[in-house]
């Protein structure tokens, strides 16, 4: 075989299997999304949108990606540079802060639940403690700030270990050579930090955002058991109108709608993180 | 790789293929009902063992039931053989595709199921399964609290809110139970409930005064309503852990409290309005898709489920009633004989007005129910003005009921094409 074609033969076994099962099913779907049944039309789209639910599913999504995401990113940034720094266990703490990552989105939604719900855990402490005489009702329409904040909570403990383990095999990749210069030169931690880390882990970091704002923009199963009705979301919104509507062109213009968001981030995180050309660690 | 493991793998693969081999010659019943691991398992042994042919007896989610069900009726061949589901599931088909079942011999015994049954056609398309409905549970510590004057097994809207109050001031808890969440069947409460009981309507009265009465009573209610409802979607959780004292579900959605602690909790029909006790049932079927591999073992295996014992067994496994003529055993499980004297009740009340299903509405069955979710959330959730909201989704309502020329059904008054939205 020529050299020159080896790469291309290559990834031919993946270009093949995105092409039947990404690109194929993609285009049904937007097929499904212009199409009603005599060419090209925009109803779908104009259908979802006019729905009076959809400003609201579309804010709730973005204020909890926009609540979410910068705490994931500051907390895993804090813990990849503690477990990097550690001597001794590393390998066990990563294990139990992954520990999430292996539990489905639903299974952590319902674990939520069982703390916040009115017999569950949080309330029976209240109670055993003082706190509150009787349990108190705390996911409930007329305190949509404890639902807002217990999605957080769930979401934060759920999806913070996709970023960590992302940022840590990032963090192993950088040469010890400059934090030794840089302590030759009396740099501070702090300084060390902001100067080498940062910007030596923009490549991990792109990666671990860009992963990490797409999968919040498709947060629907811990939404879906701790919201109940009264948050509703952009994915809950396709799932009702091909599940319960049974309108596959509905959902799948909704579908488009929230591809094109996650699009517009991933290149936005692209370009905001972008490494300089000729740039290598 | 060694001759141990190669072996191994060729072993391994034969008794896959061997297993496939026996998988398809089992009828595959692919239903949405008796889905709890619990009840599935009731059903293959209790309900299905009986039958002489092997049944591979497949509940799941609706989600996943009509995907794959589409997807075989798209490629025009398939492995289902047997389709279990609701009314609302079927009427949203193609009635094309499934097959005609008029020539099997059996048949349940209400004329309204066999007409519902015919999807809008003159030949049945699925064949009626079994019902249940909806009625109302209470924990007995709340009894205590009822209305002076009140009859548990004939109270009024007015007198179910007071009860709520009288439980709301001496435990300083909202007790009252709705499922409002997001498998809640809440939307089936206001069609079959609160309208016909309040409007004698369901589509025709929609946006009256008196559906303006009935949302306020509701609002009414809905204050001493525990406020977590909006997560609640099957009652018996509710129950069982005394998060709601009186509630309103499915009976099948109640089974488990009353089989767990039958003496906790009674069981009551639904309250009455001013234009009667309006109530509805729910119906569940089976049918043969149009590719079926052995449409005949298919056929054989609908008719045994029609047969009493079958329905019987039925009933144990899955708290839902025969739907033909059968003589209740004694040794039924405390869920289906409370459920069973709670419906007889609410039937057999003078005041009773029962309602249908939807019916005709093709596929925007969906759209139709949330047409009354939607008030719901927009009434009572977002306490927007009530006449503003009907108003608005009237429109809806209005648009659906054209698309789909769907004649009025019980309790509006009959109509001449599409049911209009007065």
């Amino acid at each position: 075989m020529e050299a020159r074609l080896l790469p291309y033969f290559l990834i031919l076994p993946v270009t093949l299997f995105l092409c039947l099962f990404f690109l194929y099913p993609f285009a049904l779907v937007a097929q499904q999304a212009f199409g009603t049944g005599n060419g090209f039309s925009l109803d779908n789209f104009r259908e979802v949108v006019s729905y009076w639910k959809f400003p609201i599913s579309m804010k709730n999504t973005f204020l909890l990606a926009a609540a979410v995401v910068p705490i994931q990113l500051a907390l895993s940034l804090l813990m990849a540079t503690m477990v990097t720094k550690m001597q001794k266990g590393r390998d066990l703490v990563l294990y139990i802060w992954t520990i999430p990552l292996g539990i489905s989105d639903l299974a952590a939604g319902i674990i939520w639940l069982a703390i916040f719900e009115q017999s569950g855990f949080l309330n029976s402490m209240m109670v055993g403690l003082g706190v509150t005489d009787q349990p108190v009702s705390l996911l409930s329409y007329q305190t949509p700030w404890i639902v807002f904040l217990a999605i957080m909570l769930a979401e934060i403990w759920r999806a913070t270990a996709i970023m960590l383990v992302i940022l840590v095999a990032g963090i192993g990749l950088i040469p010890k050579e400059y934090y030794e210069a840089a302590d030759v030169f009396g740099a501070s931690r702090w300084k060390q930090f902001t100067r080498i880390t940062l910007p030596l882990l923009r490549p991990s970091l792109q990666t671990a955002l860009v992963l990490r704002v797409i999968l919040a923009f498709e947060v629907f199963a811990v939404v879906a058991a701790l919201g109940g009705t009264i948050f509703p979301v952009l994915m809950g919104e396709i799932y009702a109108y091909q599940f319960d509507l049974q309108n596959g062109g509905a959902a799948a213009a909704l579908a488009i709608i929230v591809l094109i968001i996650s699009i517009v981030f991933t290149l936005i995180i692209m370009r905001a993180l972008r490494v300089p050309k000729g740039a290598t660690i | 790789m060694s001759i141990h493991s190669k072996l191994a793998g060729a072993v391994s693969g034969v008794a896959m293929l061997v297993g496939a081999f026996t998988v398809q010659a089992e009828t595959l019943f692919w239903s949405t009902q008796a889905r709890p691991a619990e009840e599935a398992q009731a059903m293959r042994t209790e309900v299905l063992g009986g039958f002489d042919g092997g049944v591979d007896y497949q509940p799941n989610e609706d989600g996943p039931w009509l995907t794959r069900l589409q997807a075989e009726l798209q490629a025009g061949s398939g492995s289902i053989d047997l389709l279990g589901s609701l009314h609302g599931n079927f009427s949203a088909m193609n009635p094309d595709d499934l097959m005609d079942l008029s020539d099997l011999g059996v048949m349940s015994a209400s004329d309204t199921f066999n007409d519902l049954a015919k999807l809008g056609t003159d030949s049945l398309h699925y064949m009626p399964w079994m019902q249940a409905s909806y009625i109302m549970a209470a924990n007995t510590e709340a009894l205590q609290y009822l209305p002076e004057g009140a009859d548990i097994n004939a109270l009024t809207y007015d007198q179910l809110i007071a009860w709520a109050a009288n439980v709301e001031e001496a435990t300083g808890q909202k007790k009252f139970g709705f499922p409002a969440g997001p498998k809640g069947l809440k939307h089936r409460f206001f069609q079959g409930y609160l309208y016909p009981s309040y409007t004698d309507g369901v589509v025709r009265t929609f946006a009256s005064p008196e559906a303006v009465t009935a949302w306020e009573k509701f609002k009414e209610l809905w204050s001493h309503t525990n406020p977590a409802s909006t997560n609640f979607s099957f009652m018996q959780e509710q129950l069982l852990n005394g998060d709601a004292w009186i509630v309103f579900d499915h009976t099948s959605r109640l089974a488990q409290a009353f089989n767990e602690r039958p003496d906790d909790f009674v069981a009551f029909p639904a309250p009455a309005g001013p234009t009667g006790r309006g109530f509805m049932p729910v119906l569940a079927g089976v049918a043969i898709p149009r590719t079926a591999p052995d449409a005949e073992g298919a056929k054989a295996l609908l008719t045994y489920l029609m047969q009493p014992e079958t329905q019987i067994a039925t009933l144990k496994a899955t708290n839902f009633f025969p739907v033909v003529e059968v003589e209740l055993p004694d040794d039924l499980p405390p869920s289906v004989k409370a459920a069973g004297e709670a419906v007889a009740r609410m039937s057999g009340s003078p005041d009773a007005n029962p309602g249908l299903l939807p019916a005709g509405l093709g596929s925007m069955g969906g759209d139709f129910n949330r047409v009354y979710v939607d008030s719901f959330e927009r009434i009572v959730l977002a306490g927007q003005p009530i006449e503003q909201v009907l108003e608005d989704q009237k429109k809806q309502l209005e648009k659906i009921m054209n698309e789909t020329g769907a004649p009025c059904w019980a309790p509006d008054a009959p109509s001449e094409g599409a049911c209009p939205v007065e």
